[in-house]
């Protein structure tokens, strides 16, 4: 299972593809993709959107659904996921519904 | 303090407006981020994990009150309320958003501030002696020739685009405390018989993923020479200098492929040419660059010793402060005083815009309005009476900034890592805050006397591990963060490397592997004045990596 990741350009903030093409700054509710067809659609809209100023730097990243609940692969995606694992005042995990899974 | 003359501030609000113009038209879209990503850079501007990430460039470290102020500003106006001091005696700020750069470096500009050269393949900010103009041990200030080379590198033509980025770093007392040998040039003052002087220059230094202690080229140039020599150096490595492979592309991988001798030759060859060129310095020019540095006028204070002895007496927690964070002065009444960015469990480097305000405010009070950024992360009040400690001290203690650990084993350099960083592999701060929290019981730290741990989440070295008396390096092993220990390195001027002990450590277990080294190192040293580094040297590795590992080999 993948989902896209990238940075908004106006404010640098990390965001993610979510099912209605918006780009949500909540992990949680990102578009799930499950095959080949589902990555060569979230890579066509990754190069759209990189075209129109959208975003910098997407990356399709592999995830786990744990529980129910959205958990990236790689440690540094889990960081992205949650803002800085020192500071739980700051990033996504000080908004409303983050869900932060780091170990 | 240097202060801009016409020509600087043009030339910093110049790039403010050629800045702002380039983000309206990358938000505008006339510009792609392949052509932007560049300009961005060249002027501080990255892209982490969270955020972008703005690095400032603070000149050898050196800050007026009126800057900290606005970085302060910054910090709560632009970003979410803090700054990261660095090891390059930068600042990093961790959330601004691009939109907003164009003001904050107008901003930046009004009290004489920029980001240019804090990124790129140009020569980056230069560094030296946080203690410099204070320091009883100093032969010269090392500032007013940073302050040259700064002049002669900003926005210079032929080294703009060197095959990689370029560090120099220049020290003005026989302890380098500016890690020279560890920079692509590294510039140790000195004088010679005569009582001239100049510098003996160390090239090919570096950390990274290929790591060097640089080679020495001269023992004695004259400080005329500087800036010919220095573009001697500068114009071989870019025109020899591998552009094919970027992690071969740093000074130090020319120096060790070319080998020392036929590089000095090199340079030597080109130093001809130049030695009287317009690159001489004139002696007048040096002394007028000099007289932007020349300390304040320090009124005697010979009350200090009397008032220090008597606060001694009545306070431990002072006399903790004053045994640890205190540096000789070059006058008598006064004292160099190390504000520790490295409270128990705190983010080593990180500073609130409240605390930032607080230090202004303190250094206008206490200290000539002067601070100074070390590449140990630390602030710096470089001239304070000895009779004003107490005070000074009284007022650090309740913003939380009078911890009493300069050089101890919880004063950790650490780089932001993965909690930041989008290069890193694994987190850095976290570890410090661990060992920190370990090791915060004061008796046990000044029992353990003078200890560098430095601690980088990457290869890249921006924690310096390799020069750590104990080093940590983060990888990434199988998904998981995994730590691996050198021991034995040294940033000063027996600068070494360190060397790596054996298998690395899983996050919950590297807090102990450093317990356990440190206490190998109390039941094996001759006495209190044996350092851990010492005693290193003397014993090795062996009953180290008995301590460490030894269970496992008998197991197995």
């Amino acid at each position: 299972m993948k989902l896209l990741a990238a940075n908004r350009l106006s404010d640098g903030i990390a965001v993610w593809l979510g099912p209605d093409g918006s780009w949500v700054e909540d992990i949680c509710d990102a578009d799930i993709v499950h095959d080949a067809v589902g990555e060569e659609h979230l890579t066509a809209v990754a190069r759209a959107a990189v075209a129109a100023n959208q975003i910098v730097d997407p990356e399709l990243i592999d995830i786990d659904l744990v529980d129910g609940h959205i958990r990236p692969r790689r440690l540094r995606e889990r960081i992205r996921a949650a803002g800085p694992s020192i500071h739980p005042n700051l990033g996504k995990q000080a908004a409303r519904n983050a869900v932060v899974h780091l170990t | 303090m240097y202060r801009y003359d016409e020509f600087d501030h043009a030339v910093v609000e110049a790039r403010v407006d050629q800045f702002r113009d380039q983000v309206t038209r990358r938000l505008s879209g006339e510009l792609t981020e392949e052509h932007f990503k560049p300009l961005r850079l060249m002027n501080g501007v990255y892209l982490q994990l969270h955020s972008y990430m703005l690095r400032i460039a603070i000149p050898y470290g050196t800050l007026a009150s009126r800057q900290l102020r606005m970085l302060a500003h910054i910090a709560r106006e632009y970003d979410k309320g803090y700054g990261h001091f660095t090891t390059r005696q930068n600042l990093q700020f961790h959330w601004p958003a691009l939109k907003d750069v164009p003001d904050i470096l107008e901003k930046l500009a009004s009290v004489e501030m920029h980001c240019i050269q804090t990124s790129g393949n140009c020569i980056r900010n230069v560094t030296a002696d946080h203690f410099a103009g204070a320091a009883a041990d100093e032969v010269a200030d090392p500032r007013p020739y940073a302050e040259i080379l700064r002049q002669w590198s900003s926005l210079h033509p032929e080294f703009s685009y060197l095959p990689r980025k370029f560090k120099i770093a220049v020290t003005g007392a026989d302890r380098d405390r500016a890690a020279v040998q560890v920079h692509d040039i590294g510039l140790h003052l000195k004088k010679n018989a005569a009582g001239e002087l100049g510098f003996t220059v160390y090239v090919g230094g570096g950390l990274g993923r290929t790591p060097f202690v640089a080679k020495k080229l001269r023992d004695f140039l004259p400080e005329q020479d500087l800036l010919a020599y220095v573009t001697a150096i500068l114009r071989v490595y870019n025109l020899q200098g591998r552009r094919d492979n970027k992690y071969k592309a740093r000074i130090k991988i020319l120096v060790h492929e070319t080998g020392t001798a036929e590089l000095t030759e090199m340079v030597e060859r080109e130093f001809v040419h130049l030695r009287d060129s317009e690159l001489k310095l004139p002696d007048q020019d040096i002394r007028a660059i000099e007289t932007y540095f020349t300390p304040p006028s320090l009124p005697y204070r010979p009350e200090g010793d009397t008032v220090l002895s008597e606060a001694i007496t009545h306070d431990a927690g002072f006399a903790a402060w004053a045994r640890r964070n205190l540096h000789t002065h070059k006058h008598p009444d006064y004292a160099s005083v190390t504000i520790s960015l490295k409270g128990i469990g705190e983010v080593p480097g990180d500073m609130s815009a409240e605390q930032m305000e607080t230090v202004a405010d303190l250094a206008d009070q206490f200290a000539f309005s002067e601070i100074r950024v070390s590449h140990e992360q630390n602030l710096i009040l470089p001239h304070v009476a000895r009779a004003d400690l107490k005070p000074l001290y009284d007022r650090l203690l309740a913003t939380g900034l009078a911890t009493a650990n300069a050089g101890l084993v919880t004063d950790i350099i650490a780089c932001p890592g993965l909690d930041y960083c989008a290069l890193a592999n694994a987190r850095s701060i976290p570890i410090a805050q661990g060992i920190a929290e370990r090791f915060a019981d004061q008796a046990r730290q000044e029992e353990i006397g003078d200890l560098k741990i430095k601690i980088s989440g990457c290869i890249n070295a921006c924690g310096h591990h390799h020069v750590g008396h104990i080093g940590i390096l983060g990888v990434e092993k199988k998904g998981a963060e995994l730590y691996q220990v050198t021991l034995g390195g040294s940033g000063d001027e027996n600068a070494a490397l360190g060397d790596i002990i054996g298998r690395g450590f899983g996050p919950d277990e590297i807090v102990d592997a450093v317990d356990t080294l440190v206490n190998t190192y109390l039941d094996y040293r001759q006495d209190r004045a044996e350092t851990f580094l010492a005693a290193y040297q003397r014993l090795g590795s062996a009953p180290f990596k008995e301590a460490l590992y030894g269970g496992e080999a008998k197991v197995a």
